[in-house]
């Protein structure tokens, strides 16, 4: 059941150096810079989106996320919202207005996984860049790099899925759209949806807690991914798989690394989920589909190399 | 300009193979098939490609303190896609 919470707001990405890791951001994926803070933090965004910025970058010396945060209705849904989870064993701490430039009060409790979540209700909403709210042109001139839509989930991996599905379920309003299950029942992978978009989360089970897979971006169609293909080359980018389909989502995609080895997607199409849908089940035995849908193999390094 | 090639052994396999100074030790490994050394991210952040350098000057990207610690990395402990030779090397592959 719905519960306020609207989509993926903001994940802050670590990175080891911020000169090179824009380079890559801002020339490559096509992200803009927006804004930068007294901590060095450098804040991006998609040109679609309308909020302040989704993306933000912090330069210390370990790759990785610190957290992930998701946009909720309004104030008084926060509220009752961390109320809830606090009530219900998620301890929440209070970031205050401003921590983030440009962002209302932030609520953050700790997934069983170990990830960080924060929500939200508030930030700043400059609006589409490049285009104005009124008799819209359909995309800005400028756009950089692979000229992604939206940041659009991410893929964490950690231990308790059990757990994160009833935070997800049960307290955020989330709807289990795919999963993947073992012979004896244990989720191996969970997709999760607060919209009707295949995915606005997702984890696959691993031993260690808090590990970052990717943070993926939207683009409009094969054509694009291929074009990011070709720019992943000719930048020589380091790619982990693709272009390909996931069985999984059936979404359209490759995955490629930032100059901090932390993974990034971006994709186009596949699945929708509307509340009332049963979830999609691959078994844990045709996984190799279910990740890779062509070579309908898994590689090693895509259930291991994580940040 | 043409980068200088040195010679890299590995102390605890078979085997040793050319890098130049642009290449990554990690890059080197690979382009000669020596599988030695597993691939990862290629940019310090996962830890996959952990080796140890016993012997020869190089230059070191950032990696991850989380994979290699200030004491590792006094050990001679890196990640092979963040390591340059300078000089030939002898290193040894971690399991």
């Amino acid at each position: 059941m719905k519960k306020g919470v609207m989509r993926p707001g903001h994940i802050q990405i670590r990175v080891l150096d911020m000169d090179i890791a824009l380079s890559h951001y801002c020339d490559l994926l096509g992200l803009i810079e927006v804004d930068r803070d007294e901590e060095g933090r450098v804040y991006l965004k998609c040109w679609t989106e309308v909020d302040k910025f989704s993306v933000v970058l912090r330069e210390t010396d370990e790759a990785g996320m610190d957290f992930t945060g998701y946009k909720v209705i309004d104030e008084s849904t926060l509220e009752a919202l961390e109320n809830e989870l606090n009530q219900k064993g998620y301890p929440t701490t209070e970031i205050p207005v401003g921590e983030l430039n440009g962002c209302g009060r932030r609520v953050r409790f700790k997934a069983p996984t170990g990830h960080s979540f924060e929500l939200f209700a508030t930030k700043e909403q400059p609006g589409k860049w490049g285009i104005s709210p009124r008799n819209p042109e359909a995309w800005p001139r400028g756009l950089k790099g692979m000229r992604p839509t939206r940041f659009d989930h991410c893929l964490l991996y950690g231990d308790d899925l059990e757990g994160n599905l009833s935070l997800f379920i049960d307290i955020l309003g989330f709807d289990l759209a795919e999963q993947v299950v073992d012979p004896e029942g244990n989720k191996a992978a969970i997709f999760l949806t607060c919209s009707s978009k295949a995915h606005d989360v997702a984890f696959i089970k691993h031993d260690e807690k808090d590990k970052f897979h990717h943070a993926s971006f939207w683009l409009e169609n094969w054509q694009d991914v291929l074009r990011a293909a070709d720019l992943i080359s000719m930048t020589d980018t380091p790619i982990d798989i693709g272009p390909t389909r996931h069985g999984l989502t059936h979404g359209q995609t490759i995955y490629f690394f930032d100059p901090s080895g932390n993974r990034n997607e971006v994709f186009c199409g596949g699945d929708y989920h509307y509340p009332d849908h049963p979830t999609v089940t691959w078994d844990a035995d045709e996984l190799g589909k279910a990740i890779f849908y062509h070579d309908r193999e898994l590689n090693e390094r895509f259930l291991t190399v994580l940040t | 300009m043409k980068w200088a090639t040195h010679t890299i052994s590995l102390s605890n396999r078979d085997g040793q193979f050319y890098c130049n100074e642009q290449q990554s030790l990690l890059h080197g490994l690979e382009s000669q098939r020596i599988k030695a050394v597993q691939a990862g991210c290629r940019g310090g952040g996962c830890g996959v490609c952990k080796i140890r350098v016993l012997n020869g000057e190089f230059f070191s990207k950032k990696m991850s303190k989380k994979h290699v610690s200030a004491d590792e990395l006094n050990q001679g402990m890196g990640l092979s896609c963040r390591i340059f030779p300078r000089s030939d090397m002898v290193i040894e592959a971690l399991d």
